[in-house]
């Protein structure tokens, strides 16, 4: 009898204890970045803006009285890897939730993975095939390239400039953009006079931009990551080429002005608006969150924060939030994230649905312009 | 031969049980790709340590079988099973041709050669964006499958792709220790020498360099349907290079060789994982420590190393 009484105690204490411990255990999220190889810049910012606000949100208190814990791996830009890493953060780390990979090929290698495995996935990559057709488990904080390449259009229509070339890095950013700019030029009523590229090591792009100053393009769309549009920008410049270059939001960082030089002036791109966080009218609900981060990343890493970054930002509030609204396990995590609305982070507004995994607008995207060595907004 | 048999059961059996001690964790993952990188590792060494012939630009013909794999699976439809043959047979058609010019050249002249094929290759999975989806890669191809048994898991790859591996294994040791294995030796150490003992050292080098890409080509259409995703990035110059260190490390003219290299040049980027920062600058020191100390490849300098020690414990309990 006593040894009856003994053992309900026992399993009552043990059942209360765990049932504490697990309240307070924290949530394990997992990080898959391209810290090194070609495409650190976009790898390093982002697990440092990751590393900044889990350790932010950790301190004052966690979500709901729980940590969240960041596992973060070096996937060095390699499909492979990543895959691996992806199968090592759910089987051995046991994370509930995936933030990256960086770049568009690793995710497409990753989709399969979290798929099968149930695990929610938020990609700071920014390729439309992500989330199109839309993937039960996988969300992603990149602006589409077809928001900027929309961006970019419009206001060459504004500008009645009808006839456009192109010149596209191979490699995924390009190949992504130039599909896009193909694709959408008819909607806008731009006909495409030239379509060239380049290769992502290419340190002189001459060739190209002699064969465009003989088109009759009012305008050049260049869509690339540095340094090749900072050498596009001085062959240009050097050519005497006065044809509006537009650029991507590939370079939409200090970076580009930097590397570019006094080529770099008149330059338009579209860009995220963390860029030109301050020169926001005080009514633009992102304002807020933008100057937060800006803030936040030059006090921990004595660098400007960029969009890249912003992806990272983006992830990891998203799954915060979606935490904060009862998410804890994969799948509520994964359903709480679905019914994300009017979320105003650093890379725009978003809003996900069943059949919206990107959840942002146009509005994600403003034209800026390169004035004095800084930016500007092209009203 | 006897003891060949012997040597290549027990290596069976260690294979058969590995997974027992990894318990379907994500190291099942990393095993599956050790398989693959053993039978490229395989190959290679064939040319390169058997024949003396290098290459740098394996990893293009690994990419040809994946992209053959994932194109007339994925876009075209058609049975796994089927392409593999076809992918492997078509791969080695082109090394054969390609062979015949390029394998009359010697030494950097032929490094560059093959160097070259491989960007050409890499350049061409890059910008041919209709059929092979570019730099953004392949998706969609389908897992192997055996009637209704599909290999999807870690444990079902892994013994999906050793089986190839073992296969090619014991081919390859086969190979190693027949007439042809001898020929390809004696056209390493001297080619006027094996041709005037009758080896039709021309001949013999194209067809090596043939069931070498055969054999990449094959652990590429696996690596397709195991990944169900493949873009360029996996193929480019750097991952020959890897293929030629584990080559190397391994021990040139080993097929055991060729296993231990792809296994720890495979795993050792994963135990390194901890070290966070500094795991490239280990795994760069221990490259280079085991390049200078162990000229002969892990599978010779090991035993002797182990062979060392008894002696000197013998030597001091004689003292």
């Amino acid at each position: 009898m006593s040894f009856k009484r003994f053992f309900l105690t026992f399993t009552a204490f043990t059942m209360l204890t765990s049932v504490s411990a697990f309240a307070a255990a924290p949530i394990k999220i997992g990080a898959l970045f391209a810290v090194t190889g070609p495409a650190a810049f976009l790898g390093e910012p982002e697990r440092n803006t990751a590393k900044m606000v889990i350790e932010e949100i950790n301190r004052a208190g966690g979500v709901k009285g729980r940590k969240l814990e960041l596992v973060v791996y070096d996937t060095a830009g390699d499909a492979t890897k990543a895959v691996q890493l992806a199968t090592k953060l759910i089987k051995n780390d046991k994370v509930s939730a995936i933030i990256g990979p960086s770049t568009t090929g690793e995710s497409m290698a990753v989709i399969p993975v979290v798929e099968k495995e149930r695990i929610p996935l938020i990609s700071c990559s920014a390729g439309s095939k992500i989330t199109d057709p839309v993937k039960k488990w996988v969300f992603k904080t990149a602006q589409n390239d077809a928001l900027a390449v929309g961006r970019i259009y419009e206001q060459l229509q504004k500008q009645k400039l009808t006839v456009v070339a192109l010149l596209t890095v191979s490699d995924g950013f390009g190949a992504s953009g130039r599909e896009q700019l193909k694709a959408q030029a008819g909607k806008y009523g731009i006909t495409i006079v030239s379509d060239d590229t380049y290769g992502p090591k290419d340190t002189d792009m001459t060739a190209q931009l002699t064969k465009i100053r003989g088109s009759r393009a009012q305008a050049i769309i260049c869509w690339g990551t540095n340094p090749g549009p900072a050498v596009i920008a001085k062959n240009a410049h050097q050519l005497g080429i006065k044809t509006p270059l537009y650029m991507s939001h590939g370079v939409s960082s200090k970076k580009f002005i930097q590397l570019a030089g006094d080529a770099a002036e008149g330059i338009r791109l579209p860009s995220g608006k963390v860029l030109v966080a301050d020169l926001l009218p005080n009514s633009d609900s992102q304002k807020k969150s933008l100057l937060e981060f800006v803030k936040d990343y030059q006090k921990h890493y004595k660098a400007e924060g960029d969009h890249f970054g912003g992806h990272a930002w983006d992830a990891v509030m998203l799954l915060k939030n979606a935490i904060e609204r009862g998410g804890d396990s994969p799948a509520s995590i994964r359903e709480k994230l679905e019914k994300t609305t009017q979320f105003h982070g650093v890379g725009g507004t978003f809003t996900y649905s069943a059949n919206d995994h990107a959840g942002l607008g146009k509005d994600a995207f403003v034209l800026v312009e390169v004035r004095n060595k800084d930016w500007v907004i092209v009203k | 031969m006897k003891k060949e048999l012997f040597k290549f059961l027990i290596f069976t059996v260690l294979i058969l049980v590995a997974p027992l001690a990894f318990k379907g964790g994500y190291l099942m993952n990393v095993l599956v790709f050790v398989g693959i990188n053993t039978m490229l590792a395989i190959a290679l060494n064939l040319l390169l340590g058997y024949c003396g012939q290098i290459s740098l630009g394996h990893a293009g013909f690994f990419g040809l079988g994946a992209y053959l794999s994932g194109i007339l699976t994925a876009t075209h439809g058609l049975n796994p099973w089927l392409v593999m043959p076809l992918a492997a047979g078509l791969v080695g058609l082109l090394a054969y041709l390609i062979g015949f010019p390029i394998l009359k050249l010697k030494g950097h002249y032929l490094a560059m050669a093959t160097l070259g094929m491989g960007i050409i290759i890499y350049i061409v999975f890059n910008e041919s964006v209709d059929y092979t989806g570019g730099p953004s890669g392949l998706s969609g191809i389908p897992a192997l499958s055996i009637g209704s048994t599909s290999f999807d898991s870690d444990v079902k790859s892994y013994y999906l792709v050793w089986a190839f591996t073992l296969g090619v294994c014991l081919f390859s040791l086969n190979l190693a220790n027949s007439r042809v294995g001898r020929a390809l030796r004696a056209i390493h150490d001297s080619e006027i020498a094996a041709r005037v003992v009758g080896v039709n050292a021309r001949e013999l080098k194209v067809r090596i360099f043939a069931l070498s890409a055969v054999i990449s080509a094959l652990a590429g259409c696996l690596y397709a349907h195991t990944m169900t995703f493949i873009s360029p990035a996996s193929f480019g110059f750097n991952f020959s290079v890897e293929l030629l260190t584990m080559v190397v490390i391994g021990g040139l003219g080993s097929i055991y060789g060729s296993f231990l290299g792809a296994a720890l040049l495979t795993l050792l980027p994963e135990f390194l994982r901890a070290a966070h920062d500094y795991d490239i600058i280990i795994y760069g020191g221990l490259l280079m420590v085991m390049v200078m100390f162990m000229p002969g490849g892990l599978v010779r300098s090991v035993p002797d190393a182990v062979r060392k020690l008894v002696r000197l414990k013998g030597g001091a309990g004689n003292a």
